[in-house]
């Protein structure tokens, strides 16, 4: 009579390993732990600090660690007015900032120069940065704050990380596949 | 010197100096040549107890001549008296003396007067540019610089663009209809 091995490739794992796509798993860990940086520029920042202190709880979302160092920031929250002697300030901390990279546009201000018809405010900080995520509001409440970083998370989960990440990679891997 | 004592002896010592005094609401306003606003200036200063420079505002009457107008608000505090100096000047003078050294708080009032109409200040300590950066072209609050601001470029440190401003000016209408119908919105001028 045949002895029975066991098949399990290590027991000790069985029944604890998880099947997915490498973009869905690489985008889960982004997704639940978007650093931001905080790029107050207004009132809006004082929302902002709202979201993050108890009552909203921005950490609930991954989203507690605010970085003061660009390079270790995911997200930048732009929340207030940005003059143009602000912008390109802003604009070379977003370069400073380690790709994966997204950009929230709080308030309206940020998304359009809002109020501030000026020949001193820049007419929203899409004319510099590629902002993924605009929330209206002035200022936004925190929950709309906290809806426009879910709105971003669910962004996150649909993008192709690999490919974007490793382009070379994944078009010579295509090439010997097909 | 008692309060009422204060702006009687400033025109006692000064008042051939004085152009022209109104009152208003008990409120004292003299005005003055630019070329005897040191000297005012110092005797307010020293002399009278006007220890606090309240305010420095400038004045573009444009189209008229002289074009700018400058108001000094002035305060004592023992005395809890207010006073305000006006003086005009004209395009082509476009400068007046600098009061930082009589009251320090000048230094700055001066300097957003300047970068804001464009007026200098004669031996002013530091006469830069305090809220646009220093090369931004134009001086925002004259007449003729237009709402929606010019373009300008300054590579690597600022740039300014035309602001759009369709649908405006963005007005307040008094009325007695609910809120929502009365915020400011883009509404044609003649409405």
């Amino acid at each position: 009579m045949p002895e029975s091995h066991s098949t399990a490739y290590d027991s000790k794992i069985e029944g604890n390993v998880i099947f997915t796509r490498f973009d869905a798993a690489l985008n889960w860990v982004r997704k639940n732990s978007l650093w931001p940086m905080p790029m107050g520029l207004a009132c809006c920042a004082i929302e902002l600090m709202a979201t993050a202190a108890s009552r909203f709880d921005i950490a609930r979302f991954g989203a507690e660690v605010m970085r003061f160092s660009p390079r270790q920031c995911d997200v930048m929250i732009v929340a207030g007015t940005v003059t143009y002697k602000m912008a390109l300030a802003v604009k070379r901390i977003y370069e400073q900032m380690p790709e994966p990279k997204w950009v929230i546009a709080m308030g309206a201000c940020a998304s359009t120069g809002g109020m501030y018809r000026s020949y001193a405010v820049l007419q929203g900080i899409d004319q510099l940065l590629p902002v993924d995520v605009y929330i209206s509001g002035c200022p936004p409440r925190p929950e709309a704050l906290l809806a426009g970083l879910m709105k971003l998370q669910e962004k996150i989960s649909g993008e192709h990380s690999f490919r974007n990440q490793k382009p070379e990679l994944t078009e010579r891997l295509e090439d010997a596949l097909s | 010197m008692t309060r009422q004592e204060l702006l009687p002896s400033l025109e006692k010592s000064v008042g051939e100096k004085i152009q022209n005094k109104t009152e208003f609401r008990s409120e004292t306003t003299y005005t003055i040549l630019a070329a005897n606003l040191r000297e005012i200036a110092k005797f307010c200063r020293e002399e009278l107890s006007f220890d606090y420079l309240i305010d420095i505002t400038s004045i573009d009457n444009f189209g008229e001549e002289p074009r700018f107008e400058i108001v000094y608000e002035l305060y004592s505090t023992p005395l809890g008296v207010h006073l305000r100096l006006k003086l005009h000047i004209s395009e082509d003078v476009g400068a007046v003396d600098t009061v930082s050294d009589i009251w320090p708080t000048a230094n700055w009032h001066e300097r957003e007067i300047y970068d804001m109409m464009g007026i200098k200040f004669n031996s002013h300590p530091d006469l830069r540019r305090i809220l646009m950066w220093d090369g931004y072209p134009f001086f925002p609050l004259r007449k003729e610089f237009p709402l929606e601001g010019l373009p300008s470029e300054m590579p690597d440190v600022a740039f300014t663009k035309v602001t759009p401003m369709e649908g405006g000016p963005f007005v307040t209408m008094p009325s007695t209809a609910n809120a929502k119908d009365r915020e400011p919105r883009a509404r044609p001028p003649e409405l």
